[in-house]
């Protein structure tokens, strides 16, 4: 699928450069002359957003490592000297902070875009478990960067996350020690963590570079779910793809800058202003928001290793979707039942983030246990049982076509 | 038209998720009455702080937190600068002099010396153990961030709307009921020894006695001397120290937001122009 580079520079120079490494030509085929379905609509914008959001990270990350001090002693205070006295400082801290959650929002939409349209599909499953992967990277990055701050929340939630590995049969505890540096979270936790949070964007970016390639490779799936038959179901990436990412790229930005300069502190916790303290509980340990769904399938199990497990186990599954899902018509547009399944899955997903914010206790775990039990049912009960029955709609015969029937 | 539908689903979830959320909520808020939503100078896409205002919650401070509660993240100088109390560094200068500052000279001997406008504002008490050992066992909590780190769950449907709101003042308001919220318990709750009631604080038994009450901090510039005017003061004082850059963060927030309207306005029919020959 990837566009035959018409690259030829005029420029003597970049002529030299081109017969010896032929960058520019790379270049041109994959973000010029790559083509793109026509039909693609908004929710086809998040994987630019997401590129942007690594981005966002990545800078104002670097710069805040230049103020920042891992140490427990000193890390609670360097992150209120940056808020305090660096220039900017609270701006490059909001933006890095709540640009994580953006990050989440971004690629939460992006999955169940992907879901919604059969993104996953043949021959795009390398592409999807590459996106599984990123995702993973992404929530131990978020999660080693939550620690930095020293805060309750920061100490706590290090210290119940890290337990998580505790529930491995044997070698549980020598598992955390190691983890921990020590005996418990302290000094040596906080610095290996401040050095993988340092690491993994660059991981994740490394990993972005094979998403994007194997989507270069197969091309990108669109809202009719069917390939790209000849040069009138397709534009070219530049400018038709890069005006509208573009465009929503400001859009989400709108968002993100509301967050940032008038509400900074609604995606934290007010404990996390509180420097942490050992001897001290909170009365909630919550993780942040966009591991809520995970945290209340982990609580939802009475056991710690099988809800260990669960908790894994629900990403992993993801990575299976490919294969579990055995029905041929991609997009959802076509499969009237899938369609509302899609549906009640997202309020499922919700439903648990909600359980996950709530006590672990009484009418709570009984619905997030009813919930992580459809979670998984969705995937290894409903969709390989929709495949097979569900009575498709039939599918235009070129994307051309079906852009047409609707205009 | 798939947009729209997809939208209208998403709507649908989301209100389902919400209707859900609903129920546990308003049975969590059960029991323990909410601080009061007070108006705030600082609330809101323009809110700034009242100066006055900051410095008579300054005074407030000085004159009564402080023989307990340290603000060891804020400098003097802080007092003086741009969208804060607003004065003057002449009086930053004499303020700061009026403190006693723990130093070494330079053969390496301890000394006291006046303290600076660089000079953070010095600890009531020597550390943190001395602190606890003095209050009862547990130390005072410091002021330098305590309105960002205190809330009260909001429940639904509030949580939802705060996002629109921009409501952010949660902090400040607790901050302001647990100081008028001091009154006597009711019949039948056994209080511990050295606990207080308090209507606000969570479980109600607070450990910091009655700190403030009517006409105790004479104010120079008319404002009520009474414990609401000083609990207003104080709190908003307090968001200050914990969020001093609040004023230029909402103003430059404004400019971003235009910038950004206007830049996806010129986005928007850009990608119309440069799409219409597609479609």
């Amino acid at each position: 699928m990837s566009g035959h580079s018409t690259y030829q520079p005029q420029n003597g120079f970049l002529q030299w450069i081109e017969k010896r490494l032929p960058i520019g030509g790379l270049i041109h085929s994959s973000f010029v002359a790559y083509p793109t379905p026509r039909n693609l609509n908004y929710w086809w914008t998040f994987g630019g957003i997401l590129s942007f959001m690594l981005g966002v990270q990545i800078i104002t990350g670097i710069v805040l490592a230049m103020h920042y001090t891992p140490h427990v002693d000193l890390a609670f205070n360097s992150v209120e000297a940056i808020m305090r006295d660096v220039n900017y400082g609270w701006l490059l801290r909001y933006l890095h902070s709540n640009g994580a959650s953006m990050f989440f929002i971004a690629v939460y939409i992006h999955i169940f875009r992907g879901m919604y349209y059969g993104s996953y599909k043949e021959p795009r499953e390398v592409l999807w478990i590459l996106g599984v992967i990123i995702y993973l990277l992404m929530m131990a990055t978020g999660f080693l960067g939550y620690t930095l701050p020293w805060g309750q929340m920061s100490f706590w939630g290090a210290t119940v996350i890290t337990n998580f590995f505790s529930a491995i049969p044997g070698v549980g505890e020598t598992v955390v020690t190691w983890l921990w540096g020590g005996y418990a979270v302290g000094n040596p936790t906080l610095n290996r963590f401040y050095s993988l949070h340092y690491l993994l964007p660059f991981v994740i970016a490394g990993v972005v570079v094979l998403h994007v390639w194997a989507l270069h490779v197969v091309g990108q799936n669109n809202p009719a779910g069917i390939e790209p038959k000849s040069d009138k179901d397709t534009v070219p990436f530049t400018p038709y793809a890069t005006v509208k990412d573009g465009f929503f790229i400001v859009v989400f930005c709108i968002m993100f800058a509301w967050f940032v300069f008038y509400t900074p502190n609604y995606l934290g916790h007010a404990d996390n202003y509180i420097p942490a303290n050992p001897a001290v509980t909170p009365a909630h340990i919550v993780p942040e928001w966009y591991y809520l769904p995970f945290y209340a399938i982990l609580r939802a199990i009475p056991d710690k290793l099988l809800g260990v497990l669960a908790m894994f186990g629900s990403i992993a599954i993801l990575a299976f979707l490919p294969w579990l899902d055995t029905s041929r018509v991609k997009s959802a547009r076509y499969r009237p039942l899938y369609r509302q399944f899609f549906w009640l899955f997202v309020a499922v997903c919700i439903g648990l983030g909600w359980l996950g914010s709530k006590p672990a206790e009484g009418i709570y775990t009984l619905i997030a246990r009813i919930l992580t039990f459809y979670y998984f049912a969705h995937f290894i009960i409903v969709l390989p049982l929709l495949g097979i029955f569900e009575k498709t709609k039939p599918l235009p015969n070129s994307i051309s076509e079906s852009v047409l029937a609707k205009a | 038209m798939t947009m729209h539908r997809t939208f209208t689903a998403l709507a649908l979830a989301a209100s389902l998720g919400a209707a859900v959320l609903g129920t546990g909520v308003a049975q969590a808020a059960e029991g323990q009455p909410h601080p009061p939503s007070l108006k705030w100078s600082f609330s809101g896409p323009f809110g700034t702080f009242d100066q006055g205002q900051l410095q008579r919650g300054f005074k407030v401070y000085k004159e009564v937190c402080a023989s307990c509660h340290s603000m060891s993240l804020v400098s003097f100088r802080n007092l003086a600068e741009a969208g804060g109390p607003g004065f003057s560094e002449k009086q930053v200068e004499a303020l700061a002099a009026e403190y006693k500052i723990k130093d070494l000279d330079d053969k390496g001997e301890a000394i006291e010396r006046d303290g600076r406008p660089a000079d953070k504002f010095p600890a009531p008490f020597a550390n943190a153990l001395a602190a606890a050992a003095a209050n009862g066992g547990v130390a005072p909590p410091d002021f330098s961030t305590l309105a960002k780190a205190r809330t009260y769950e909001r429940g639904f449907p509030w949580w939802i709307i705060d996002i629109f709101s921009q409501f952010q003042e949660q902090g400040p308001d607790y901050i302001h009921a647990i100081l008028v919220g001091y009154e006597d318990a009711p019949q039948g709750f056994t209080m511990p020894a050295g606990g207080n009631y308090n209507k606000y604080f969570p479980g109600h038994v607070i450990a910091m006695p009655k700190p403030i009450t009517d006409g105790q901090v004479t104010y120079d510039d008319g404002a009520p001397q009474t414990l609401d005017q000083y609990s207003r003061d104080v709190a908003a004082f307090m968001m200050w120290a914990a969020e001093p850059h609040l004023v230029a963060r909402k103003r430059l927030g404004f400019q971003v937001m235009i910038f950004l309207l206007v830049l996806s306005g010129l986005l928007y029919f850009t990608k119309k122009k440069v799409w219409s020959a597609v479609h």
